[in-house]
Order: C-alpha cells, then sequence, then structure tokens
C-alpha cells in the first residue's frame, strides 16, 4: 500500500522504515519557530528544567527561529518587556534564526521562513503560530503547537506524541480565470469542507493548478488549510518547489524530494475545477461562510486591509497596485497595506508598487502581522466594516468584537476599495 | 462528580472568542484568567466576582477553541479550573488543554442547557436535569499519557531526566 507525504515524512524523521495513520510517533524536528509568544515558551521551557539541577540549554539553537511580528513596533510597554526578555533569550542561547524589528531582516515570521531558506522539503516544522501550515508549500510536514509543546520541543528536539493524521487529497484543475486567484481556490475549498472537515487531517495538493502555480500561491493554499481544521495543508515538490528554494531563497545545499506514492491511501478525495471559480469571500463571523463575490449584495466597507501570512507578497501587492494606479479609495474608505516582508517592502517600493497605492490614498504600513489579530495598527470602530486579505473574521478578530469582518483576495480588496463596496473586480471598475 | 453548566455554546466557538488577541501581550497563566470570555460580559463578569465555582462546565458543539495556537486560551479557562464538555474540539486546542492539564471532555451526543445538573463519570455523562445520558469518548491515546504524568511540563521533565542518565 502506498504512503501519503506526510507518512513518509514522518517515517524518515523517525528513523522507521514506514508510518502509518493513527500511529504514535516522536519525530525530530527540522525547525521550531516562535514569534512573540516565545517570551512563554521560555517560562515554560524553564519551568521544565526546574527541581532537575540540570543546565538549561536548548537542545539546538541552530534550529530555532523567533521572528517579532505580532506587535512590531511593540505596542505596549508589556510586549517591549517581552521582546526584551526574548533578545536576552536569543543572545544567552545563541539562537541563530533571530529576527528583530528591522529592515534588513524583519518580517512576518511565515514569510521570513521559506524567504530565507529555513524550510526545505521533508522537514518536520513547528510553530507556536497555527499558520505554521504555510510552510507545507515547500513539501515540509509544517503544524502549530502551543507555547508549552514547544518549550518540550526546544528541551528535546522532538514533538512528543504525534498521532500520524489521515490525509484529504484535494485535486485542482483548470486554468485560473484573470482575477481569480489562489485565495479564492482555499476560500472556495473551506466553504465546502467546513471549519472542521479537515480537524486532524493533514490536506495534500494536487493537480495542474497546483503545479502551474508560483510558491507564493501555494503559501496561501497552505496557510488557510488551518481554517478548515487541518494539521496541515502540503504541496509535494516539485521543479517549482527547486526553482523557489535556489533563486529566491538562496539554498545551495542537496535537497530531499519526498513525494507521495501514486497509490497513497486518502481518507477523501475533493476536486475542484479552477477555471469555474468567481472571486469569493468568507462573510462574518466564521472563515466557512463563503459566497461568490456576485451573492454578496451591498456591502459598504471603511477599511480594507491588503497584507498577512496569507497575501502579503509580492504578487499579491502587484496586483493591488495594478487596480489602483490611477484611481482613488473611496473618500469614506481607508485602506492599509503590510507587506508580508522587508524583502518584499524594498522590491515593491523599488517597483513603484508602494508610490502608486499612496497616491491612490492607501496608507503604507511596517510588515508585520499588523491589525489581522487586532493588537493595533487599524482597529476598526464599532459597526464598522473591514475587507481583508487576511486568514480569519472571528467576531473581535481585528480588535472589535461590534465590527464585521470579510475576508478575500488581494484584486477584490483593490477593486474594492475603488467604490467602497465589496466590488467584483472581474467587472472593471468605474 | 455532580457539577452544572455554567455557560452553553454552540459551534466553532474560536480562541479569538475564549481569549482575544487584543490581550495576548498577556502569556503568564496566572495573569491569564481575569480575560477569560472577556465579550461575553456576563459571564466574566461571574468569573471575575467569583461566583462561578470550581469544576463548572461550558458545553460546547463542535469544533471548540478553533483559529489560533495561542496557550491563554487554554491557560485562561484552566485557571478557573473550568471544565469543559464539547462534542468535538480542533486539534491545537485540545492538545494544549492536555498539555496544561484544562480538563476538556469529548461527549458528541452532548445535550444540555445553562444551569443544568451533570453527573460527571469516567464513561458518560448524566444530566440530571433531564434524566439523559451521554457517552463520553475517549481522549487520543497520544493526549492521555500526557495527562497522566500530570501534564506536558511534567511528562517533559521525565524524558529529560531519562536522556541525561542515559547519557
Amino acid at each position: 500500500m502506498g504512503k501519503t507525504i506526510v507518512e513518509k515524512i514522518l517515517a524518515k524523521a523517525t528513523g522507521q522504515a514506514s508510518v502509518k495513520v493513527g500511529d504514535v510517533v516522536e519525530p525530530a524536528v527540522d525547525v521550531a519557530m516562535s514569534h512573540e509568544n516565545g517570551a512563554l515558551v521560555i517560562n515554560q521551557f524553564l519551568d521544565v528544567y526546574k527541581g532537575t539541577g540540570l543546565k538549561p540549554n536548548v537542545w539546538d539553537p541552530s534550529k530555532i527561529a523567533i521572528i517579532f511580528d505580532h506587535r512590531v513596533p511593540a505596542e505596549s510597554a508589556k510586549t517591549a518587556t517581552n521582546q526584551k526578555k526574548i533578545r536576552e533569550f536569543v543572545a544567552a542561547q545563541g539562537i541563530e534564526k533571530f529576527h528583530d524589528i528591522r529592515g534588513d531582516e524583519g518580517g512576518i515570521c511565515h514569510q521570513i521562513l521559506p524567504e530565507n531558506g529555513y524550510i526545505r522539503p521533508g522537514n518536520i516544522v513547528v510553530g507556536t503560530d497555527s499558520h505554521t501550515t504555510s510552510h507545507g508549500a515547500l513539501g515540509a510536514f509544517s503544524f502549530g503547537i502551543g507555547a508549552t509543546e514547544m518549550a518540550s520541543v526546544w528541551t528535546l528536539g522532538t514533538v512528543l506524541n504525534v498521532e500520524v493524521p489521515g490525509t484529504i487529497k484535494v485535486v485542482v484543475n483548470g486554468e485560473l480565470p484573470k482575477l481569480v486567484s489562489p485565495k479564492d481556490i482555499i476560500l472556495h475549498l473551506i466553504g465546502k469542507l467546513s471549519a472542521q472537515g479537515a480537524n486532524f487531517k493533514v490536506i495534500e495538493f494536487h493537480g495542474d493548478t497546483i503545479r502551474k502555480m508560483s510558491t507564493s500561491g501555494r503559501l496561501t493554499l497552505c496557510n488557510m488549510s488551518v481554517e478548515a481544521g487541518a494539521t496541515s495543508g502540503i504541496v509535494p515538490p516539485d521543479s517549482e518547489t527547486e526553482r523557489y528554494l535556489r533563486e529566491e531563497a538562496g539554498v545551495k545545499d542537496k535537497l530531499d524530494m519526498i513525494v507521495p506514492d501514486g497509490d497513497a491511501k486518502y481518507e477523501q478525495v475533493i476536486e475542484i475545477d479552477a477555471s469555474k471559480l468567481a472571486p469569493q469571500i468568507a462573510c462574518p463571523h466564521t472563515v466557512d461562510n463563503v459566497k461568490s463575490v456576485d451573492k454578496i449584495g451591498e456591502v459598504k466597507v471603511n477599511q480594507i486591509v491588503i497584507g498577512s501570512c496569507t497575501n502579503g507578497r509580492i504578487d499579491d501587492i502587484e496586483i493591488a497596485a495594478t487596480i489602483l494606479k490611477g484611481r482613488k479609495v473611496a473618500q469614506d474608505t481607508r485602506m492599509l497595506i503590510f507587506p508580508a516582508s522587508w524583502k518584499i517592502y524594498k522590491e515593491a517600493m523599488a517597483k513603484g508598487y508602494l508610490l502608486d497605492l499612496i497616491n491612490a490614498g492607501a496608507t503604507i504600513m511596517n510588515p508585520g502581522c499588523g491589525c489581522c489579530l487586532g493588537v493595533h495598527q487599524g482597529a476598526l470602530g464599532d459597526k464598522e466594516v473591514s475587507l481583508s486579505t487576511t486568514n480569519r473574521n472571528f467576531k473581535g478578530r481585528q480588535g472589535n468584537p461590534n465590527a464585521d469582518v470579510y475576508l478575500c483576495s488581494p484584486a477584490v480588496a483593490a477593486a474594492s476599495a475603488i467604490t467602497g463596496i465589496i466590488s467584483d473586480p472581474r467587472k472593471g471598475v468605474n | 462528580m455532580k457539577t452544572k453548566v455554567v455557560l452553553k455554546l454552540g459551534d466553532d466557538i474560536s480562541t479569538d472568542a475564549i481569549y482575544p488577541g487584543r490581550f495576548m501581550a498577556t502569556v503568564l497563566p496566572t495573569e491569564t484568567p481575569q480575560y477569560a470570555f472577556i465579550d461575553y460580559k456576563e459571564f466574566n463578569t461571574k468569573l471575575i466576582s467569583k461566583q462561578i465555582p470550581a469544576n463548572s462546565v461550558i458545553v460546547a458543539d463542535n469544533n471548540f477553541g478553533c483559529g489560533s495556537s495561542r496557550e491563554q486560551a487554554a491557560s485562561t479557562l484552566k485557571g478557573w479550573e473550568l471544565i469543559i464538555v464539547a462534542k468535538n474540539y480542533a486539534r491545537i486546542f485540545l492538545q494544549n488543554s492536555c498539555n496544561l492539564g484544562l480538563r476538556t471532555i469529548i461527549c458528541p451526543i452532548i445535550e444540555a442547557k445553562e444551569n443544568d445538573e451533570l453527573e460527571i463519570k469516567v464513561t458518560e455523562i448524566i444530566n440530571l436535569t433531564s434524566g439523559k445520558k451521554f457517552a463520553i469518548e475517549p481522549l487520543p491515546k497520544a493526549r492521555q499519557d500526557i495527562i497522566d504524568a500530570g501534564g506536558l511540563i511534567a511528562y517533559t521533565r521525565k524524558k529529560l531526566l531519562e536522556k541525561a542518565t542515559v547519557h
């Protein structure tokens, strides 16, 4: 019987010939990522060592990544103190993959990891962030864990008691229509599966559309797989994976291109015809409340957000700039752009995209998670509506439980910025 | 154990509902309880004013704890020693709960309203108000081992000491 990609990766990471769904395993970790919640991980890590008489040293400082992104620059004294505590820990332990709040290295963790070549096909990646699913885009088994579980990984270098997950195969074929994007594929899939349809399972992406898709688009798919409850999303690595790692991430060493067997056993197979997709909108207050843009009716928008680990890459900013160049953001609407990293920020600046967006009326923010999780930089007023390329629209998500958040692609966000109501980018905007 | 339902919730209760992102700068388990369900004002007020005794039950439908991996969502409920009875859970929340010792019970057919009296046994829950019985589904074995060890900190400490002895 053939194996899924995750069964093969877990077999390798546990030194076994094979593992099967339901086995409980203890895989060795290649990358262990945290952000500001590293402060809690440190607290729990020190707690593990309490009373042991052993010196608290992390298992391998070269495999730990800490990226400041959730609240940058610090929005409060409390955060600043947490960040200070983390910097001191990083220095004391010699943690190598640390990205501070700096224009020459910073950004959102799920962009920094791939961009810097930290992720390789076949890796086991864990992160104290649910969107750690993103890194499946490069063929890694990558999943979110809590802070205490990360403290355990820092101690032992393995993830304890991982149950080998079953896999849902999603096959996407057909050419995406103009101005319909990977974001629309994943929103459509979440609507189809529901917010719990993939709970405790992995989503493996296949089909022509995926093979032709850039790594940026694959990151969007895997990023939001968790919104259907998935442990991880994963794209079997191919020539595009290799191209991205060599050309964009500067990876030189040999790659272990683990792919699933042709006769692997899947729990469910879902087929999607990309050519028939319209732009999709996730309506308040759950990500699986998905409708086509033409079924939305007239929804006035107060704030447009383009950015985040989901859609803050150069192609996302490019489409927004293309649509908004020479146009104006509607008078009663404000527009915030959060590039996913400073590398992307600089590229968008060099290509003139940021200037086009500023001239249209957008505000360019520093790379970071920004208002996505409702901490700072763009909270909503009571009864206001946000249309956002981010990944969650739960009540209270963008900082106000009395506001509505709709999720969409960058093209829908840009077209809607001009009209001030949720709009279909395919119709052109007058 | 006999106890009472203090909050009844539906499907897809996210970690943003349990512990909103705007309070995430607070990380320590000793400090998180004050923000539990803070946007459910009435319930939060009852918690803060200590009107809800330990071992009281929150009953929810499917996918409790979906969304963010924030461990505060588990520590905030653990701080009040609440018991969660849900039809099923989101993966990371369930793991965080088991790791921290928050009691989470999987009961796929639970029917209960606020203020119902429950008797929680090992394999079933009896709703003393309605007289109905509901089977409990065991936690995944991989999680139960951690609970039995007294949580993930203790479990990891044990593994660490075993490793240190071998080397």
